[in-house]
């Protein structure tokens, strides 16, 4: 039985997790083609890479259908409920840093707080008839962290992409997304709010507690975490 | 596990105690238009139900409860006064806790009658009571109208008011707002550049958005009177705390209210009230003396309560939920009724949970 590998399928976030276990001894790539979307393992016995989406890693997991994934924390903590239970972080691996964080347009300079978000929705809601939209793909981390905060009469909205540009599309008022350097978030006309950190999140290795392997799995498994330092 | 055939029997059961007690049975939809939900407890009622959508309907809620079928069909043809009573699934998501139903009976009995709130108060809890007196159950009580009262009498400005109001039942941002209005709590940075500024636009940038530039000039206005109104009073903060740490038997509750209502003479009404219900519950055969009483209890619950609240909950059995609880929900009516309002109260009975504690299992 081999030990399956779950890395994210393109991108940066794939290069830098190749590059990472690279300086680990542990050579990850593509097979074949670029369109080809099976990987190929070297440096290490009985490891099969299996690319995937970075989104669908955090449920792969879960199920105990590949035993190791790369993914950020932000989307293993969005996508499982009690994560602890059936994942364990190995390692954080130092890159992929994004902070999910509540922006509101610049122009609000009366808004630099959770509480002024939440007076302003109040007010927003008695003057549009509507409740103050906030644009996420972050649906459960976002209404776990407004509500322990206390704040109300608001929507979430959903935007799967190009979130910072629901504000100007009209489709939404405020909006909680990952960034990494704030740029995008300023070229779009909006600022963070000083209590608006939600997650600090980064690529990190993780374990699925409940795939099960055989005595051949366990060995492969205790080889790789050894030449990744991580056991 | 006890048998879903059990359940059914014994909410017949139950429902038929309720019509009894004059009751009419009414049944409700499963499936509720999700945006009266929504519009009533916000995105956090997401996090407690199950969404379904089509294309033709939009977005449906199966239903969290039946109080607010319940009151919107009172509200466009019920006669008053009115008792109604019905049985069914009642549906919660629960993304946490693997113990916790997802689904399961309540059987209500709900009251709205515009006199004498004491005796309809009185007359729910009664009921329950009696009903669930063989299981042994520790019951529980408060009165939410007691501390509405209390912020609704502050020396301070409506718009102070008005934002602890909204905030009653979420009791963490409740303090936040106290300790600011009172001037305990820092005023951040940001604010405080804000009221200082010559000119607060100066560095806006563009204007993105719907909400205009007329509706932040109008909230830094509010930001400057407020920041020119004088705090509420250490005197009053501390009148506040008092009577959230109200919690012993209802007889020394009340007179624990009435010293309280000599500085607080806003409470009045409400402590009465209290005195009224405590009388018609020691008619009604319930010992009132020593029921016990929390000012803050059902604080953090659905934010549809306003003023009585009640629960039941096996003490020897902390793993599960209260049996029964209920409450006042006149606020609701309002909400819900277009322009029209009657004062109602009611409560639930879980018949699964009647059955395990009966069982022992």
């Amino acid at each position: 039985m081999t030990v399956k590998l779950g890395v994210p399928s393109k991108g940066r976030l794939m290069e830098k997790t190749f590059e990472w276990f690279g300086a680990r001894g542990v050579t990850l790539g593509r097979a074949g083609t670029e369109r080809e979307y099976a990987g190929l393992v070297e440096g290490v016995e009985g490891v099969e890479l299996i690319l995937l989406s970075a989104g669908e890693i955090p449920r792969e997991l879960a199920a105990g259908r590949i035993h190791l994934g790369v993914t950020g924390t932000d989307l293993v903590r969005e996508k499982l409920s009690g994560w602890n239970a059936r994942l364990e972080m190995l390692t954080e691996m130092g890159f992929g840093q994004a902070d999910l964080v509540i922006a509101v347009p610049n122009a609000w300079v009366d808004v630099g707080t959770l509480d002024d978000l939440d007076a302003v929705a109040a007010a927003f809601r008695a003057a549009h008839g509507f409740r103050l939209r906030i644009a996420t793909k972050y649906h459960r981390l976002v209404r776990d962290f407004l509500r322990e905060n206390g704040v109300a009469d608001y929507a979430l909205v959903d935007s799967q992409g190009a979130t910072e540009g629901t504000v100007k599309n009209e489709s939404a008022e405020a909006v909680a997304d990952i960034t990494s350097s704030g740029d995008t978030l300023r070229a779009n006309h909006l600022k963070i709010l000083e209590d608006g950190l939600i997650l600090r999140s980064q690529a990190t290795l993780f374990r699925a507690r409940k795939a099960a392997l055989d005595d051949a799995g366990r060995a492969a498994m205790a080889a790789l975490l050894r030449r990744l330092r991580v056991d | 596990m006890i048998p879903r055939a059990a359940i059914t029997a014994e909410a017949a059961r139950l429902r038929g105690l309720f019509e009894q007690a004059g009751a009419a049975p009414v049944e409700t939809a499963i499936l509720q238009p999700a945006a009266t939900l929504l519009d009533l407890y916000g995105e956090d009622i997401r996090a407690r139900t199950y969404t379904a959508t089509d294309a033709l309907r939009g977005e449906q809620m199966l239903r969290p409860d039946f109080t607010v079928p319940v009151v919107q069909m009172h509200m466009e043809n019920g006669a008053e006064p009115a008792r109604y009573t019905y049985s069914g699934e009642v549906f919660r998501r629960q993304d946490d806790d693997a113990e916790r139903a997802n689904e399961y009976i309540q059987v209500g009995y709900e009251v709205f009658q515009r006199t004498d709130p004491a005796q309809a108060d009185a007359e729910v809890f009664a009921l329950m009571h009696r009903i669930l007196a063989p299981l042994g159950l520790r019951a529980a009580t408060g009165d939410i109208g007691i501390l509405t009262a209390a912020v609704a009498g502050l020396r301070t400005t409506e718009r102070r008011k008005a934002a602890l109001l909204r905030h009653i039942w979420r009791p963490r941002r409740f303090r936040a707002l106290i300790e600011r209005f009172a001037g305990r709590a820092p005023v951040p940075p940001s604010r405080a550049a804000l009221l200082d500024a010559a000119d607060p636009m100066a560095d806006a940038g563009p204007l993105i958005g719907l909400r205009s530039r007329a509706e932040i000039a109008a909230r830094i206005e509010v930001l400057r009177e407020d920041a020119a109104a004088p705090p509420i009073s250490e005197t009053e903060v501390d009148l506040i705390d008092a009577i959230l740490d109200v919690r012993e038997t209802s007889v020394h509750a009340l007179g624990r209210l009435r010293d309280i209502a000599v500085d607080m003479p806003a409470i009045l009404r409400a402590v009465d009230l209290l005195g009224d219900r405590l009388d018609a519950l020691a008619g009604r055969g319930i010992d009132a003396e020593s029921l016990p009483f929390e000012a803050a209890y059902g604080r953090t619950q659905m934010e549809y309560y306003d003023g009585f609240v009640f629960g039941f909950t096996a003490e020897a059995r902390p793993d599960l939920p209260p049996v029964a609880s209920g409450g006042r929900y006149d606020a609701l009516t309002r909400r819900l009724g277009q322009g029209r309002e009657i004062p109602a109260v009611g409560g639930v009975i879980r018949p699964g949970l009647v059955l395990k504690l009966e069982a022992g299992t």
